[in-house]
């Protein structure tokens, strides 16, 4: 995925991108008691899995060394991205905990 | 806790909230339940709400909402891999009161709502999730929450575009990839005076701008800025099932990307990034509008699927005003009647078929279809740079006649190709 090495830059005024991390770490995140986002037993391995490495904004999804779609929950901005592309038969998708999460400043 | 409410609204969107208010103003006993620290920490726009459509249904709202800039100056650009053209549209109209559209911050403006539904009489508690329905005989009789049972004659699920509680009444089916787009944005934060200089804008006045082309690498989508008081709205929409079946760019990939490009580099430079958001939006259209009502249920705006994405705009929020605003009018006249059954609660969806709403969805039906086209977010922006770049070249040597010049993009496949995209155009 070099998309963004590959660009040509018609400006030097421009700066490198924030790196996600970073970007999600300007949201004001409350941490959550469980999980609300889970792979499903059994699932792990699901072809559909990789759909979330694609469509997720926040980057949570990743192929490792193994082939396999990892993911961590933290910075997850509940946008229900994942449950759509890849369906709730793979994910056990609920919203976190009422007053916890992302709260959004601007939105 | 054993009072009964007259409705319960499940959700602090504008759909709640609109639902919550006018409830409210005609007397009933509401209770709106919002699962974020406050109403809008959930919520994200891409930031522009045309107040037009809704200004009467809300009449008192409008004059102390806290609302960004109205938006004076509309551009396109068509982003090819090297070149890019773009439209200006200013008017007196855009630029006269009554605005037609202002840029808008959720966290903000709905934050705000809630205060004036409050005023109304609407109890608002936060922090607090649904976590399932109350269902007996087949009817709703109220919501689970954080462990207490709520009883009401009538709950609205206004909880947005997953809609978890429809699903949980059997009205609708999880989404779908191709009904379905994510919209990511950033707020990037600069000084108002530096805004007003880049952009040319007057007093209040706003700039909104929309980029289509090689900034979603083909997918249905594009981009899109929109100037606030103190901040750019930056962001991108992009067609789920695009993005999950291309497998060529994530997400974030196609944002950072976007930000390089060098038509939007300019505008964001200098700028602090103070917050990333994202959200789904139903953009199926009316052939993809899931049920509105059940015994007992009423379903209003994203929940219900009402999202409208017709290539220049995607509108979300008025329908989620008017939506909530006529769900309210259905529970008014079935408390009169001290019917919550689903056929008094059909009122819902004769007042939205009434209404600019289901109006807007049946008039822009195919427009998923017809835009569902990769020639719109590929070909085309890369045609009619290739064109500009021939009509303004001057070469070292001399320059070739225009018509020639022009002629050969006009072949037989490709007028051929573009009459064809044109007869489904002419459907929307």
């Amino acid at each position: 995925m070099g998309y963004v090495r590959g660009l040509k830059k018609g400006d030097e005024n421009m700066s490198e991108p924030l790196g996600l991390k970073a970007k999600l770490g300007l949201n004001v995140f409350k941490e959550d008691k469980e999980r609300h986002i889970e792979i499903k037993a059994g699932f792990e391995k699901d072809p559909r899995l990789i759909r979330a490495v694609y469509v997720c904004p926040a980057g949570l999804y990743s192929l490792n060394d193994n082939g396999e779609v990892e993911f961590t929950i933290d910075g997850c901005l509940e946008c229900g991205t994942c449950r759509i592309a890849c369906g709730p038969e793979v994910l056990e998708w609920k919203y976190p905990t009422g007053g916890s999460g992302v709260q959004f400043r601007f939105g | 806790m054993d009072e009964k409410f007259d409705a319960i609204i499940v959700g602090g969107g504008l759909a709640g909230l609109a639902s919550a208010y006018t409830l409210a103003q005609n007397g009933l006993e509401v209770l709106l339940l919002e699962r974020g620290d406050y109403s809008g920490a959930k919520n994200v726009t891409g930031g522009r709400l045309y107040v037009s459509p809704v200004r009467d249904l809300f009449p008192d709202l409008w004059k102390k909402a806290p609302l960004e800039r109205f938006i004076a100056h509309e551009e396109v650009a068509m982003l090819a891999g090297e070149r890019s053209l773009t439209l200006r549209y200013s008017g007196n109209e855009l630029a006269n009161e009554p605005y037609q559209s202002y840029s808008i911050l959720r966290a903000k403006f709905d934050r705000w709502f809630a205060k004036q539904a409050e005023r109304k009489g609407a109890a608002i508690i936060t922090k607090t999730k649904v976590d399932d329905l109350i269902i007996e005989n087949g009817k709703v009789t109220g919501v689970l929450a954080a462990g207490d049972e709520l009883k009401a004659d009538v709950v609205i699920a206004c909880d947005g575009a997953m809609s978890l509680i429809s699903e949980r009444m059997g009205i609708r089916s999880p989404g779908l990839p191709k009904d379905h787009a994510v919209g990511f944005k950033e707020i990037i934060e600069l000084d108002p005076n530096v805004i007003e200089d880049r952009f040319g804008l007057a007093d209040g006045e706003g700039a909104a701008r929309l980029f289509m082309g090689e900034v979603t690498k083909g997918k249905f989508g594009g981009g899109f800025l929109y100037t606030n008081k103190e901040s750019i709205s930056l962001g991108m929409v992009v067609s789920i099932k695009d993005l999950m079946e291309d497998q060529d760019v994530t997400a974030p990939e196609l944002m950072d990307n976007f930000k390089l490009r060098p038509e939007v580099a300019k505008l964001i430079r200098g700028g602090q990034t103070a917050e990333y958001s994202a959200h789904v939006i139903p953009e199926g259209g009316y052939k993809a509008l899931s049920k509105l009502f059940a015994d007992g249920l009423l379903v209003a705006g994203d929940a219900a699927g009402l999202a409208l994405n017709i290539g220049v705009t995607v509108r979300g929020m008025e329908y989620a005003l008017a939506s909530g605003y006529y769900a309210a009018q259905a529970v008014i006249a079935a408390k009169e009647a001290n019917d919550f059954t689903a056929s008094k609660l059909s009122l819902y969806e004769k007042l939205l078929n009434d209404s600019f709403v289901i109006k807007d969805f049946k008039n822009f039906k195919e427009a998923p279809q017809v835009l569902d086209n990769p020639r719109f977010f590929n070909h085309y922006p890369e045609f009619v740079g290739n064109m500009m770049k021939d009509i303004y070249e001057i070469p070292a040597g001399s320059k070739d006649r225009l018509y020639p010049t022009m002629k050969k993009y006009m072949k037989f496949g490709e007028l051929w190709a573009m009459l064809g995209d044109l007869r489904k155009v002419m459907k929307i």
